[in-house]
């Protein structure tokens, strides 16, 4: 749902493979407040914590990453997620291990959803409630982009040598880029916690984060709308996939050779160069 | 205002410049030439900081700046041009020029409202855009640019960096001869306007000539002669360097 965040990657040109462990300090945040804090558990509170988290582990793995870029900085966000996951299975007594930790439903604003089912409450209140979180941030994301400081990671991006002799301190923006698409999957992890009710380390897997790159390579990455179009036939894919055979992640596979092959530009990408390309012939019709 | 004092850098085992001593003097231009290999570019990367000298010194307006980052020196006032263009591809004209200005006027980092409601950016955005007769481009993407155009929107944006001192590297080459005056007297018209110290790398010993106060001549890495232009050709070596005439 809150994939708006992959795109600041986009905007700055960096591939991570290691999203995951970000979405993870969110979620972990969440459930760990409500283990140790029970007094905290609230909304109100959680989400902001498990941004404030998230922030802060990207602020420290952001500062050894964007020293690279390329392969090199891919494979470094990749193995800083990995320790996140061992470190999650490994610390049993704080983290539960692969057991993981529950998530119950949080009360809000000293409202409690006490009696309502969890069903109930994904499809109710909850369901409204990500959707306005969702186009808050989206719209957020949008606002950043078209800022001046989106406009310089986009310079960083286009340019590294001449972002630097424009004056642009470029690692720094690499890295508020980071944090930021940090803090972005820490919200997503945070509210995705409610949704699963149970929270484990396989989120901190680089699996998972590969999944996050494969829903914006469905999407299309050079588009706004992209990740999020990428997001939402991805898990339509993979349930379908899944609830139709045993060998769904072949299916899985095919459809990014042929995406790779076909559609280099994703879904968005494609149907933009189709629009340019109608016009066009529309233009030098008859 | 810049005083470059003996300074040497090496790749590996190559002595690209060695112990090269000049200073340019405030609105000053003065045009830097020598033959292929000479180590132009090399000084002019030194200067803005693209890269570091191995001994010597650097300094500007009286400040030691041989370890500045070139964000510093930028802000000092050093901007330069790049021989071979370097824009940022996805961004419109305007864009590219305006980026510039927000550097210098440290926006760069303001987020919350949209790059087009700075209206005294880009307000000075287009007027540099004007100066330099590119403002009809100004939505245009660099791709679709001229190789002219290119270069004058590259020096444009070291332009849009309010600088004293403008480093401009070869800003003619790649350029139809026809065009190149044209080219130069857009440049100077705008470094006229705002009295800044110029150093132009040239091969275009016309250009030279007409335009530059003074001529540093660069042989493997050494400042051979300092000097009005016509004197400095009169002397018998630097036309062998520089023509290969032995007389």
């Amino acid at each position: 749902m809150g994939l708006g965040f992959n795109l600041l990657l986009r905007h700055t040109g960096l591939l991570s493979f290691g999203h995951g462990a970000y979405f993870a300090v969110g979620a972990y945040t969440v459930a760990m407040m409500g283990r140790y804090f029970p007094g905290l558990y609230k909304m109100e509170l959680l989400l902001p914590a498990a941004v404030a988290t998230s922030a802060l582990v990207a602020a420290v793995f952001g500062f050894v990453c964007v020293r690279h870029t390329r392969i090199f900085f891919s494979i470094l966000t990749l193995a800083l997620s990995m320790l996140v996951f061992a470190l999650l299975v490994k610390l049993y007594y704080v983290t539960g291990g692969s057991d993981g930790i529950r998530a119950p439903i949080p009360s809000m604003l000293g409202h409690t959803f006490q009696g309502v089912r969890r069903p109930q409450f994904l499809s109710g209140f909850y369901y409204h409630f990500l959707l306005g979180i969702f186009l808050a941030a989206t719209a957020l994301m949008y606002g950043i982009i078209n800022s001046p400081f989106g406009k310089t990671l986009q310079c960083v991006r286009d340019n590294e040598v001449r972002a630097e002799m424009i004056g642009v301190r470029v690692r720094h923006f690499r890295w508020l880029a980071f944090v930021i698409s940090g803090m972005y999957a820490g919200l997503a992890g945070g509210l995705w916690s409610f949704v699963n009710g149970h929270v484990t380390p396989e989120v901190a897997h680089w699996v998972f984060s590969g999944e996050v790159v494969y829903m914006t390579l469905l999407g299309g990455f050079k588009t706004f709308a992209g990740p999020v179009v990428g997001a939402v036939l991805f898990t339509f894919l993979k349930l379908y996939a899944i609830s139709g055979t045993e060998y769904w992640m072949l299916i899985i596979g095919i459809t990014l050779i042929g995406l790779v092959l076909l559609l280099p530009s994703g879904i968005t990408g494609a149907l933009a160069s189709l629009a340019a390309r109608l016009q066009a012939s529309r233009v030098g019709g008859p | 205002m810049l005083q470059v004092t003996d300074l040497v850098k090496d790749f590996g085992k190559m002595r690209v410049i060695n112990r090269a001593s000049f200073q340019v003097r405030e609105g000053e231009i003065v045009s830097l030439v020598g033959p292929n290999g000479a180590g132009k570019t090399t000084l002019v990367n030194l200067i803005s900081g693209h890269i570091k000298p191995n001994r010597g010194k650097v300094e500007f307006l009286g400040r030691d700046i041989t370890a500045a980052p070139p964000h510093v020196r930028i802000r000092m006032g050093i901007a330069r041009n790049f021989q071979i263009t370097q824009l940022f591809q996805e961004l419109s004209v305007l864009d590219n020029v305006r980026n510039c200005v927000f550097s210098i006027h440290g926006l760069s980092r303001h987020w919350l409202r949209s790059a087009g409601s700075y209206k005294e950016a880009t307000q000075s955005a287009r007027r540099i855009l004007e100066i330099f007769h590119i403002a009809h481009l100004e939505q245009e993407l660099p791709l679709n640019l001229s190789e002219g155009d290119r270069k004058v929107l590259d020096i444009a944006m070291a332009y849009a960096l309010e600088s004293k001192f403008l480093l401009l590297d070869e800003p003619t080459s790649g350029v139809a001869t026809g065009d190149k005056f044209k080219i130069m007297d857009t440049i100077i018209g705008a470094i006229d306007r705002s009295k800044m110290a110029t150093m132009i790398v040239e091969h275009d010993m016309d250009i030279v000539f007409d335009y530059s106060d003074r001529v540093l001549v660069l042989r493997e890495g050494t400042i051979m002669a300092d000097g009005k232009p016509q004197e400095v050709m009169q002397d018998k070596e630097v036309r062998a360097t520089l023509f290969g005439i032995e007389e």
